[in-house]
């Protein structure tokens, strides 16, 4: 409820904003390319509420396999509703309402009989700041094979660890202490504890919703290598704050305003050539 | 220039009086804190300096020779026997020998009292554990009448209250002190017997046991449907009018004074479902319903204090929302519920009114063994000791407190070591 109410409150500040008083239209629809071939997620007309206000308006978009897609926009404009519609994190916001098509592999994630236990198994999420589990670094990463079943023996469940602490970047500095608290760890291990853990149930999409905002210019720089290896075997959408990250992560970039999608291109087109007036105006700085 | 001065002025002026309002409002605190002290402490040292005499009684040193012809006993295993014996005798032809002068009617029964009329009943136990006594004498200290007690240890500590005693027995007293055969021994009575008319014979123990029984219910039967309901109200429930209406009732409960419990207990469970009265499995029952409330709100409290972003990495891992509640909150959050859980039997350990209503107010002398047998608890037995006329039970009232006192606080103690211990893990 108390979230809802901040989006909210956002949102409104966002119109009053006396910077923005640009005379744009945005009511028509997104500009560039939104859709491709064989998408992985596909999402039509999706409209997001909190219970009367409305956070997300009618967003259409693909997302390519093994691609990564920033989305970008000024504070409240639903970047991040939208990102935790896609594994359905929102069911747990009281009073948020979720209409429209969210497509995985052509399958709506919205429909009645779906689990979400499967889904976020599909759709793993890395949040904003990080947040190990209160147990050792072992227990992080195996949490999630555990309780999905993945692994069949001791021995398994060492390799699932050893591959995703590996895969994050982590093992070299973790091995000698696997046994002790995640916790423990520096602000930026700890977020690539976080992503270890989320790739060790082998998603097929990762969500990050500001994974580097709580981490220093050198943690950050780590987790956006990290970031350009996994998109080699995931399909990953980044919400992120600061344009230099998205335009040196992502692959397409989505830019958001007062919930509404305005324009999706590839990343280097929204940064030398935007082609709608309202993100011209937010890449160089005139809001946001 | 001027104005930055005069600020800088201004600041270092006020100053004074902030630091001087800072250390009043310590002061305040302080202050605060002493009167607590004080008053626990006068608490304690009153209780203390009455009921520390209870821990000792007064013994009588007798020769008792255990005649065999004179009892009818032929065998120490023979049960109808010793059953029909008249121990007494033997206690009283002890002391007629001890005081040889004594004579007349009234003297002797005079003299007779100077023992606990328990005493036959001591001296039967003591030769069935020790059967080789029969036909023999052995000098035994025995346990004194409570007026003898009372009497004595005021004595010796130079303000002897004789309101209850003749000049005669005051005389033996004396007699008996020179011979060294009076003395002050631990009393064991106190924390091995059940109640008892007797001053001298009552004990503490058939309380401490309907305490035990009675608290062990209420804690299998609040701890859990307690903590099932926090659970539920906080993680699974959705938040709508239903929920806020029991959650403003649960909270009122927690208000409500206690004695309605025990009307509550009296109305449903004995005179709807005929549960017996006096029974631990009523107190337990009554002293649920009052601690729960108590413990669903802590343990809510607790829910709520783990932190929000574990539950969503939890949920974002695909964790269901019982694997979330039983992985994470839970453990997270089981150290406040303890506690909880223990100053809510704390609570219910020293709640003495709701009991008076279904019984276990009742005048026991039996040891509890189960849950079925009638028992009064430690607060109630206080009760009843403070309401008893004899001198005696006036140091066995402030004993009894101790002893719930010191249950109290072994509770609290294992409360914050609990919670120490389950917190330390990361």
């Amino acid at each position: 409820m108390k979230q809802a109410k901040a989006a909210a409150k956002s949102a409104t500040d966002t119109k009053s904003n006396p910077k923005q008083n640009l005379e744009v239209d945005t009511t028509q629809a997104t500009v560039g390319n939104r859709f491709c071939e064989n998408p992985k997620m596909s999402m039509r007309d999706v409209n997001v509420f909190y219970g009367d206000k409305q956070a997300i308006y009618d967003v259409s978009v693909d997302i390519a396999k093994n691609e990564v897609i920033a989305m970008i926009g000024p504070s409240g404009c639903g970047k991040s509703t939208f990102l935790r519609s896609l594994n359905r994190m929102n069911d747990t916001v009281d009073g948020c309402k979720v209409e429209g098509e969210v497509l995985l592999d052509g399958h709506n994630i919205y429909q009645q009989n779906l689990d979400v236990v499967e889904l976020r198994a599909r759709v793993g999420m890395v949040f904003q700041k990080p947040n190990p589990f209160p147990k050792s670094i072992f227990e992080n990463i195996a949490y999630g094979p555990k309780i999905h079943g993945l692994a069949d023996s001791r021995v398994d469940l060492d390799e699932i660890v050893e591959g995703s602490l590996k895969k994050a970047g982590l093992w070299e500095e973790v091995k000698e202490r696997l046994h002790q608290p995640g916790t423990g760890l520096s602000g930026g291990q700890q977020q690539r504890l976080c992503i270890a853990r989320a790739i060790a149930v082998s998603p097929e999409v990762i969500l990050m919703d500001e994974p580097c905002s709580a981490l220093d210019p050198i943690a950050t720089a780590r987790i956006e290598e990290l970031i350009e290896e996994l998109s080699q075997n995931f399909t990953i959408a980044i919400v992120t704050h600061s344009m230099q990250q998205a335009a040196r992560v992502s692959h397409r970039t989505a830019y958001f305003h007062l919930g509404k999608l305005i324009e999706v291109n590839p990343t280097e087109q929204v940064f030398t050539m935007p082609e709608h007036q309202l993100t011209e105006a937010y890449i160089t700085g005139r809001f946001g | 220039m001027s104005n930055s001065t005069d600020n800088l002025q201004k600041i270092k002026s006020s100053l004074k009086r902030r630091s001087r309002s800072e250390s009043r409002f310590r002061w305040y605190g302080r202050v605060a804190i002493i009167i607590g002290l004080a008053a626990v402490l006068a608490l304690f040292v009153d209780i203390i300096s009455k009921g520390h005499g209870a821990f000792k009684a007064t013994y009588i040193q007798v020769d008792i020779h255990y005649d065999g012809d004179r009892l009818g006993v032929t065998s120490s295993a023979d049960k109808s026997q010793l059953m029909q014996a008249n121990w007494d005798a033997l206690v009283k032809s002890g002391l007629r020998e001890k005081f040889s002068d004594v004579s007349g009617r009234r003297d002797k029964r005079q003299l007779y009292k100077l023992v606990s009329n328990g005493t036959g009943f001591d001296l039967k136990e003591h030769l069935v554990a020790n059967p080789l006594l029969l036909g023999e004498t052995e000098s035994q200290w025995l346990l004194a009448d409570d007026d003898i007690d009372t009497y004595y240890k005021s004595w010796l500590d130079g303000e002897p209250y004789d309101a209850r005693l003749t000049k005669k027995q005051i005389q033996w007293i004396d007699q008996l002190h020179q011979q060294g055969d009076i003395r002050l021994q631990l009393n064991t009575n106190l924390l091995t017997r059940g109640d008892s008319r007797e001053p001298e014979q009552a004990g503490i123990y058939g309380a401490v046991m309907g305490s035990l029984l009675t608290l062990l219910l209420t804690l299998m039967l609040s701890f859990p449907i307690g903590v099932a309901a926090a659970i539920y109200l906080e993680e699974f429930a959705t938040k709508n009018k239903f929920t806020d209406f029991i959650e403003v009732n649960i909270n009122n409960l927690a208000a409500v004074p206690s004695i309605i419990f025990g009307l509550l207990g009296l109305a449903v469970f004995i005179n709807f479902f005929h549960v017996p009265r006096s029974v631990p499995i009523m107190g337990g029952l009554v002293l649920t319903l009052m601690t729960l409330p108590t413990i669903i709100i802590t343990s809510r409290a607790a829910i709520k204090s783990v932190p929000p972003s574990i539950r969503e990495a939890a949920l974002g891992m695909g964790a269901s929302r019982y694997q979330v509640v039983l992985h994470h909150v839970l453990p997270l959050a089981l150290p406040g519920m303890l506690t909880g859980a223990i100053i809510g039997m704390a609570q219910a350990l020293g709640e003495t009114a709701p009991l008076l209503m279904i019984g276990m107010v009742a005048f026991i002398v039996d040891i509890p063994q189960g849950f079925t047998d009638p028992a009064t608890v430690l607060p109630v037995q206080i009760f009843l000791w403070a309401d008893s006329p004899e001198r005696a039970f006036i140091e066995k009232t402030s004993a009894a407190i101790m002893v719930l006192l010191s249950f109290l606080l072994i509770m609290n103690i294992s409360a914050v070591w609990l919670r120490k211990r389950l917190e330390r893990r990361w």
